[in-house]
């Protein structure tokens, strides 16, 4: 066993128990919390593959981005968290699932690669990356801006309607916190008489 | 630089720091005086006393922040490997530093073209 397995068990080890807390956590932050754990842990794998690039794209999109986005809904949608009974009763399915997942996984991955010899792995490095991105795939490199481009409008157009467009969410939407909405009647019944529809916050427009 | 090189240092650098973290705490545990009393545990000098629970609904708008540092973020992703490479461009390289400059400046500027869409459409404003 050299070195460098010794780091790849480590870091599974890592990946998998935090994993495993996942889904056992009874503490729905704490879920996620675990998920970034575990996403960061395969990030750890891809380096110790070799594959630097793709560690850090792991770290930067999953970590940094896909959590936050999780967390965030969260905070928004689910509040307010606490502990709670987070238990679906499906055990022993999602068992059965998982195993077998597993098991043709490993029934694939083993004959396929297990006769190969041993080599010390040596993925393409950042600098190889970047040259290429730069010499050979420069356009579409750039068509890949207008992709993000097109999501990031898209985005922004589900997220915000503007008054009079279609849909139900004007520019009363007020979900804010907790009792604000109760204290203040006075604001209820100006926005009634101006948007009857568009009322969603307040409670009494639909 | 062997995946060692790089990355034990790193490690080496994450294991100070945390060995340094614990015998600060452990040094100040066990050198500090313990009286506890409930008047340490009140608000003082740190904004206004708070209510309710702290897992309180967010504001929903902050959603579309979220969106915008989602996109940023993979645009990010892409500077890392010009940033690595645009250093050591000239003209004997396969790709002039000229280039590679004006590539990367489309990038950003599409995107940013979507930020002053953002911008336009007042989803950066707080009403």
């Amino acid at each position: 066993m050299t070195a460098h397995d010794l780091v790849f068990v480590i870091v599974g080890l890592v990946t998998a128990v935090s994993a495993i807390l996942v889904v056992t956590s009874r503490h729905l932050m704490h879920a996620a919390l675990y998920l970034a754990l575990t996403l960061t842990g395969i990030g750890g794998v891809f380096l110790v593959l070799g594959a630097g690039f793709i560690a850090l794209v792991q770290v930067v999109v999953y970590v940094g981005a896909v959590a936050v986005l999780f967390l965030f809904g969260l905070m928004l949608t689910r509040a307010p968290i606490g502990r709670e009974a987070l238990d679906s009763q499906n055990r022993g399915l999602g068992l059965a699932v998982a195993g077998a997942l597993f098991v043709l996984l490993a029934a694939l991955i083993i004959p396929a690669f297990g006769g190969e010899s041993t080599a010390e792995v040596t993925g393409p490095t950042i600098e190889a990356i970047g040259i290429a991105i730069f010499a050979d795939w420069v356009l579409p490199f750039e068509v890949l801006s207008m992709l993000l481009l097109a999501a990031l409008i898209g985005a922004i157009l589900l997220a915000r309607r503007e008054a009079g467009e279609s849909g139900t969410e004007a520019e009363v939407t007020r979900i804010e916190m907790g009792e604000a909405l109760a204290d203040e009647p006075d604001r209820h019944e100006a926005v009634g008489t101006s948007a009857p529809a568009g009322e969603l916050g307040a409670g009494g427009g639909r | 630089m062997s995946f060692y090189q790089q990355y034990g240092i790193v490690a080496i650098v994450a294991v100070f720091g945390a060995l340094l973290y614990a015998v600060i705490m452990l040094v100040n545990r066990i050198m500090r005086p313990t009286i506890p009393s409930p008047l340490k545990l009140s608000v003082y000098e740190c904004g206004v006393e708070s209510e309710g629970v702290g897992w309180s609904q967010m504001n929903i708008r902050y959603y579309v922040f979220a969106f915008l540092f989602v996109i940023f973020d993979v645009e990010a992703v892409f500077i890392f490997p010009w940033a690595v490479i645009v250093g050591d461009l000239d003209a004997t390289t396969r790709i002039s530093p000229v280039f590679a400059l004006v590539a990367m400046f489309l990038f950003i500027g599409t995107l940013l073209e979507g930020l002053a869409y953002a911008w336009k459409k007042g989803v950066l404003t707080w009403e």
